[in-house]
């Protein structure tokens, strides 16, 4: 069996007196694309959060070699974990280019980073062409390119998705996709979460289900597609 | 004497200063949300700092402007420490804390920082050592000094060195891209903390030299002298859009110049001698080129405040604090 990159024990996170996560365990090995669905408010947002230290939570988190609950949120990227946020997160009134740079913030390997661009510029041309631009004049598709973009200037290790089709049209959400798929075929580690359960199963090869702060099903794309429940509550038939 | 031009010229002065001081109130701002009230404090004591300094060194022989840059090289550590101070121990314990408790300790370290100056230079105007030759240029009717000079080139640089460094450098877009959203930010490993404490240090540091500008241009230093220079400098960088850089600088350099042509001209214009309805009840009065100046320039102090209200009441994000819209 491969190595597992992340696991999460008993992950617990609390908003005040209300518990969104309740207590889940699930882990993402080295290469895999796993992905957690679920309605709104399930508590995958939270989820991510709490494992890109965004937010406290109780319970343990591994990543690689070592726990991680402890540790304040801007280390983790200098450990190779990136998050790609729910809503994007680009910085509107910074450029495209800036954008990147901050993917780019706890690196100094001058060389390298510009590599990585040309790179990024290579997989997401809109950016290059829109560079000197302010990002909060990009389409939300392009937006989502550019967090994504960002992201990948980080050179991480795990890359954590958070709806990338939230709000874009389907033909975006589609062009989105494409990209994760590319990256993903490069050897990424990626926990993606995903509203759209069809989409997210087709990119996936393993998934978990969440239903109101618990993991309900844990089980291969190709068996979660198939089963009925997942058909009946996420995927519309 | 030809008194646009002139009134340009002090404007301009005045105005740089405040531009600089504003740019302390808008980074801070833009970071955290937080308008440091103490601010203008911090300016009086980078002043207080040089006066002292420039005193004790004004018969010791070195030439003047080695006095004065020493005086000044003093504020800004000075200064910068006082700003760390401020936010490790009174805003940092605070920065989840409701918006206003944040805000009254603002007033408070404001008052704190006033009296402990007090103390320490006493309750009595402190002259200024005029120890540079201050020369006085003549330019197409209007009087320019060196100090005025030396107060707009060096804002000037100042305000094209923090542009630089905010706009240019690594550090500087890990700032703006803190203020606009902290959270993202520390997403890209950015330490949330120090980019906070850096806009303390910095808007310090450059509060430091404008204070001593303003203390050499006015001649004077006095405790209580950060309270209005800081609240013009507070309206500056609300007029030009808080939280904006380039607003705060345009903001200052405004504000400098409506000031100065406002106190130019309303004791002119307010002067019921010149308007003939009221010129024939007041026969009396301006006989023999007589006038009756209903507001003078002791006025001077209204014109920052009243384009601050007309900035509120007309555009609230200022000048150039346009909304782009963050989130999809």
């Amino acid at each position: 069996m491969a190595q597992a990159l992340i696991e999460a024990l008993n992950l617990q996170v609390h908003y005040g007196g209300i518990a969104a996560v309740k207590g889940i365990s699930f882990v993402v090995e080295q290469n895999e694309i796993v992905c957690l669905i679920g309605a709104n408010g399930a508590g995958k947002t939270s989820t991510l959060k709490a494992l890109a230290r965004m937010i406290p939570s109780s319970g343990e988190i591994h990543y690689g070699s070592e726990r991680i609950e402890a540790l304040p949120g801007h280390l983790l990227i200098g450990k190779g974990m990136a998050l790609v946020p729910e809503g994007r997160g680009i910085f509107a009134r910074l450029t495209v280019a800036e954008n990147l740079a901050m993917g780019a913030y706890h690196r100094s390997d001058k060389a390298a980073i510009a590599g990585d661009l040309e790179r990024v510029y290579g997989l997401l041309p809109r950016l290059k062409e829109r560079a000197a631009q302010v990002a909060g004049t990009l389409s939300g598709g392009e937006q989502q390119m550019l967090a994504i973009g960002r992201a990948l200037m980080g050179r991480p290790k795990l890359l954590l998705l958070d709806e990338p089709s939230m709000g874009l049209a389907p033909l975006m959400v589609e062009k989105v996709f494409e990209v994760v798929r590319t990256v993903a075929a490069e050897g990424m580690t990626i926990l993606l979460v995903e509203q759209n359960a069809r989409l997210a199963l087709e990119v996936c090869s393993r998934g978990y289900v969440m239903e109101s702060g618990l993991i309900t099903l844990a089980d291969t794309s190709a068996a979660l597609l198939a089963d009925s429940r997942v058909r009946a509550a996420y995927l519309g038939e | 004497m030809d008194t646009l031009l002139q009134q340009l010229i002090n404007g301009l002065t005045t105005g740089s200063v405040y531009a600089v001081v504003a740019l302390g109130y808008t980074m801070v701002y833009g970071v955290i949300q937080l308008i440091n009230f103490a601010h203008g404090e911090v300016v009086m004591i980078g002043a207080m700092v040089a006066f002292s300094i420039i005193t004790s060194l004004a018969g010791s022989g070195m030439p003047p402007l080695v006095i004065v840059l020493a005086g000044v090289m003093a504020a800004i550590p000075a200064c910068m420490a006082i700003g760390y101070l401020l936010e490790r121990a009174a805003y940092r314990p605070l920065r989840h804390a409701p918006r206003l408790a944040p805000l009254i300790t603002a007033i408070g370290m404001s008052i704190i920082l006033q009296h402990l100056a007090l103390l320490a230079w006493g309750r009595n105007p402190l002259a200024f050592p005029q120890i540079i030759d201050n020369r006085v240029f003549g330019i197409g009717g209007a009087a320019i000094s060196s100090v005025q000079i030396a107060i707009i080139l060096l804002s000037l640089t100042m305000m094209a060195g923090l542009s630089w460094f905010v706009y240019r450098t690594r550090f500087g877009i890990a700032i703006r891209a803190t203020a606009e959203n902290v959270h993202v930010a520390s997403l890209m490993g950015v330490n949330a903390d120090r980019v906070i404490a850096a806009t303390f240090v910095i808007g310090a540091g450059l509060g430091a030299v404008a204070g001593v500008m303003y203390g050499s241009y006015y001649g004077i230093a006095h405790y209580t002298m950060g309270f209005s220079l800081g609240l013009k400098a507070f309206s500056a960088a609300v007029l030009g859009g808080i939280g904006n850089i380039a607003g705060a600088m345009l903001g200052g350099l405004l504000l400098g110049l409506v000031e100065a042509l406002g106190t130019g001209y309303v004791g002119e214009m307010t002067d019921l001698c010149h308007w003939p309805l009221a010129s024939g009840i007041l026969a009396e009065q301006c006989a023999d080129g007589g006038n009756f100046v209903l507001f003078g320039s002791n006025y001077q102090d209204v014109f920052a405040f009243l384009m601050l209200i007309l900035v509120l009441v007309f555009r609230p994000s200022g000048l150039l604090g346009e909304r782009v819209s963050e989130r999809a």
